[in-house]
């Protein structure tokens, strides 16, 4: 039997608590409910407080409109949206999203035979890599356009009736755009052009048709398959044929005449004059629109760039055939290296580039072949001053990617650009908040390794035994006998088969050695506590315990990096690589070691995602995390308390999910009872002194690998 | 088809009729002149495109035997020279396929050598340089190979991981061939003459095959290789549709992600 509903009285009681100020009437509307129904509004409008109670107050001001537009899953995807959007933009953002909510409401009435940019953004980006050109990134606006670097798309397709022609609809979007990239459409400065005629925007229009219609034949001579589809769309849709529109009154005349396939961008520019005066015939559906002005602004700062970066590369190639730094040489060497067109059909011009030097071909350095490519897709050839050698080939391309100063970052207000992104995890909202850590590598300057080598000498006895230890994990080859198949035959079991044979027995088959190799494929990654909480004591035990597992890694040959973690706030998280897989144990690592100082606080969550990630990238059949700390989360902007254990205890859960062992070793003086809450699904040790780390970690390392 | 299976020892496996295989460049006279001069080759390059087929031919032009490993992480030395089996009552030893070849003068192909043990690799060390013998502990012999034998090992430096590299112990004992997809008009004809279909078809194969390439570490391991697309087109000669060719023969045997997939699959009914 079902409870009775809330009664008025109690849902004001309720929403008191949450010091949600509501008006009567909604209070009144939520007493018709069940009381299943009532719970699950009322916790909706309690997320939203736990977030902000502004935003509860907007929420519960526009409830009971929403119950009349919306189904309640949709009530709660319209709160997660405006939440988000709180996250990154404040009330006054999240308060836009609120009034929204018809939209929202008509949107999701739609999604049934309509289809979401969620949906098949990442098929979309993945489709259009597969096409040629410059790598076109895929987001979403309110227009459909490109700016050369990245395509944007509506958020949702719901033209047709049948989801699948929402989609196909999509992916000629995709191609339309990717094709004014490939066949050149912004070769030339459009919006100078445009500004020559009186109404630019209606010349704009006017050109874009034009170059449909181009687009379209050379859509139909290279990808038929699309070509139809957009074909059929148009059907559906019942557009006209544009080609039909004449020309000065003379039939033969018409645009399907004078736009062939070798036509250029260029060309249509010049018969522009001839059709500006004519009605502009609407557009096909696929088409979006041009935004010319955002292509300037890109296509202005990437000439620059790819101009710099290619002169570099040549540069840099000249340096190493001549053996001297470029600002030694001549301006004739400068020059000695050219470009030839060599012939190649699947090049919308029909040819390529191969550098050459002295008449002989030379082998492009890694990542030019994409810069060419993309120099060719915005001036249609290589011009001839690309082709002097920069004055020092500091040839770094992945590096030049806007490499920003650590240390002055965080003065701007780009201080997210060029940092990882990390989710975190709210345990109110039961939801995570995407992109809310930023977190970014800080080199750690190596200091002097007395500190090392003090360690070393202070626990040699223990080092040796913990090597002794270790040393059995390495585990060694074995000889396994009476195997079925083996290298070698294994002559006790013969005598004994031969016996079984002789007094009438089955004779056994297992006659064989065989050597079972032990092969070790581990990757450990420490991460170690730098927040200040861990200064005096903790910090020494926290380097000690490094020195010793370091030793005692190095006899197991297992690979290992090293990684020290602060943060000030979720904008600031920071990470200092002591000691990367490829780094050496070497003096440089070994100064690091002693060079790590508390510092701010422990936001435990986003350091062991970011952990997670770089494991992503390691191949390794058994990887294991472990974490050096007090076992005290705790960061400014409420990361602390049930907060702040919960998502540390997501964190560790979603490292098991990827397959990495979480392992936390926590020192103090005395375990807190929330360790084991905290560290949920991960292996966890409390010590207050050095010399016990040595045979739990042994043990523990034993029950992980083997 | 009612013949049944023929056995052979592998030292008898002659290719009689000539393989087919278009040169890319100038490796089939580098493989002749390392042949005579006694010196190993070490064949580099991604799947499927054409390292095996290769060894195949030139073991027609040579009219040699051509003895095949696959190599495979439980290889062991004993696998490749041989060992005792019980036979009667009484031992008998058994050559592997590395000492048959020595002894019969074949060609021995070690296909994808990084997968074989570490400790395996070092048996073929002194038959790789100018000793060009094998030693036989086991029998307490040791094998002088003559001068038709020769040796050549396969690798795909795209799948090299820190675990599994060739040592240099061993690469520097080899000449080295690298292999990658033939250019467009090469690829085109290599598919025409293998399936026997149209020219512009075997065309559009490989302008798809281009499209995969690019996918190539944005969530692709591989793009399509020639042999996948051979595949593609044997099937559409067979009157399977080319999209339906290239959804089962190329997209799925490349990845198994779903939405990878879809995309694959999108590119190529955009092109057919």
């Amino acid at each position: 039997m079902s409870l009775p509903p809330f009664t008025f009285d109690e849902i004001e009681e309720y929403f008191d608590e949450l010091f949600v100020e509501v008006d009567e009437s909604l209070i009144q509307h939520l007493t018709q409910f069940d009381i299943q129904t009532q719970d699950t509004l009322l916790e909706l409008i309690k997320k939203a407080a736990s977030t902000n109670s502004g935003l509860a107050y907007q929420l519960a001001k526009r409830m009971q409109k929403a119950i009349e537009l919306m189904e309640i899953d949709t009530i709660e995807i319209w709160l997660d949206q405006a939440i988000d959007v709180f996250d990154s933009k404040g009330l006054y953002g999240a308060i836009e999203v609120l009034d929204e909510l018809e939209s929202i409401a008509h949107n999701a009435k739609q999604k049934l035979t309509g289809i979401s940019f969620e949906e098949v953004s990442n098929m979309l980006e993945h489709f259009v890599v597969g096409l040629n050109g410059r790598r076109l990134k895929i987001e979403t606006d309110k227009k459909t356009y490109t700016d050369t670097e990245t395509i944007f798309l509506p958020g949702i397709v719901n033209r047709y009736t049948e989801k699948d022609d929402n989609f196909q609809l999509y992916k000629c979007m995709v191609v339309h755009l990717w094709a004014q990239n490939w066949f050149g459409t912004w070769r030339s400065n459009l919006v100078n052009v445009f500004a020559q005629y009186e109404n630019p925007t209606r010349a704009q229009q006017w050109f874009h048709v034009l170059e449909m219609i181009r687009l379209d034949h050379k859509i139909k001579h290279e990808l038929p398959g699309i070509h139809r589809q957009m074909q059929r769309l148009c059907e559906l849709g019942g557009h006209s044929k544009i080609c039909d529109i004449i020309i000065n009154g003379k039939g033969q005349n018409n645009l399907e005449k004078l736009i062939t396939l070798q036509s250029r961008a260029d060309d249509l520019l010049k018969l522009l004059p001839q059709v500006y005066h004519l009605p502009t015939p609407g557009l096909n559906f696929y088409a979006g629109c041009l935004q010319a002005d955002q292509v300037e602004l890109r296509r202005e700062i990437r000439l620059i760039k790819e101009k710099d970066l290619f002169r570099r590369a040549i540069a840099h190639v000249l340096e190493e055939k001549k053996n001297k730094p470029a600002s030694d040489f001549t301006d004739e060497e400068r020059h000695e290296i050219s470009a030839q067109q060599i012939p190649d059909p699947s090049m919308p011009e029909g040819f390529k580039y191969r550098l050459e030097m002295d008449g002989e071909s030379i082998e492009p350095p890694d990542g030019i072949e994409s810069l060419i490519s993309s120099i060719i897709q915005d001036l249609g050839e290589i011009p001839d001053d690309y082709l002097v050698a920069a004055g020092d080939g500091n040839y770094k391309i992945i590096a030049d990617k806007e490499k920003i100063d650590d240390a002055n970052v965080w003065a701007g207000t780009y201080h997210e650009e060029g940092a990882f992104l990390h989710r975190e995890w709210d345990y109110r909202r039961q939801r995570y908040k995407k992109n809310w850590c930023a977190l970014r590598e800080v080199e750690l300057s190596p200091g002097s390794t007395t500190f090392v080598n003090e360690s070393i000498e202070k626990y040699s006895g223990l080092i040796k035994n913990l090597r002794r230890s270790f040393e059995i994990l390495r585990g060694e080859d074995k000889m396994l006998k009476k195997q079925p198949y083996g290298d070698d035959i294994d002559i006790d079991a013969l005598v004994e088969s031969f016996a079984d044979m002789a007094s009438g027995m089955e004779m056994s088959e297992n006659i064989f050695t065989k050597m079972h190799k032990e092969e070790r494929n581990i990757a450990v990654i420490f991460m170690v506590d730098m927040s200040g909480s861990t200064k005096g004591w903790i910090n020494d035990a926290e380097r000690e315990s490094l020195v010793l597992l370091s030793e005692a890694l190095e006899t197991l040959g297992d690979r290992y990096a090293i990684y020290g973690f602060t943060g000030n706030t979720r904008k600031r998280c920071e990470v200092y690589p002591v000691k990367t897989f490829d780094d050496e144990y070497d003096d440089k690592t070994k100064g690091r070691i002693g060079n790590i100082k508390p510092q701010d606080y422990t936001r435990l969550g986003v350091f062991i995602r970011h952990f997670n990630q770089m494991f992503e990238a390691v191949e390794a059949k058994t990887k294991i995390l472990i974490t050096l700390s007090d076992g005290k989360p705790e960061d400014y902007d409420g990361y602390r308390g049930e907060y702040g254990i919960e998502d540390t205890r997501m964190a560790l859960l979603e490292s098991r999910q990827q397959g990495v062992h979480p392992f936390c070793i926590t020192i103090d003086k005395d375990g807190r009872d929330y360790l084991k809450t905290m560290y949920g699904s991960a292996s966890y040790v409390v010590i207050d002194d050095v010399r016990q780390l040595p045979l739990k970690v042994a043990d523990i390392y034993r029950n992980i690998t083997s | 088809m009612n013949d049944i299976a023929r056995s052979l020892k592998p030292e008898e496996c002659f290719i009689s009729e000539e393989p087919y295989y278009e040169a890319t460049g100038s490796e089939i006279d580098i493989f002749l002149a390392a042949y005579k001069q006694k010196i190993p080759v070490l064949l580099k390059g991604p799947t499927g495109c054409g390292k095996t087929r290769f060894m195949e031919h030139m073991a027609w032009r040579l009219k040699k035997a051509l003895i095949t490993v696959s190599c495979h992480d439980d290889l062991t030395a004993s696998d490749l020279v041989g060992r005792f089996l019980i036979s009667g009552g009484e031992t008998k030893w058994i050559d592997g396929p590395l000492a048959r070849s020595v002894r019969h003068g074949a060609i021995c192909y070690l296909d994808e050598i990084v997968e074989a043990r570490k400790d395996t690799t070092v048996v073929i060390h002194p038959l790789a340089d100018d000793r060009r013998v094998l030693p036989m502990e086991k029998v307490g012999e040791v094998l002088e190979a003559t001068d038709d034998f020769c040796l050549a090992i396969s690798y795909n430096p795209g799948y090299q991981s820190v675990l599994k590299d060739l040592k240099q112990s061993t690469r520097q004992r080899f000449v080295a061939l690298e292999f990658d997809y033939p250019s467009v008009e090469l690829e085109t004809r290599i598919i025409e003459t293998e399936a026997g279909i149209e020219h512009s078809l075997a065309e559009r194969l490989v302008k798809f095959a281009h499209m995969t390439r690019n996918l190539k570490g944005s969530g692709l391991e591989e793009g399509a290789s020639t042999r996948l697309l051979v595949h593609a087109a044997k099937l559409i000669s067979a009157g399977i549709t080319p999209v339906d060719a290239c959804h089962t023969s190329i997209a799925q045997a490349l990845t198994d992600d779903a939405e990878m997939l879809t995309a694959i699959n999108e590119l190529s009914s955009s092109l057919f």
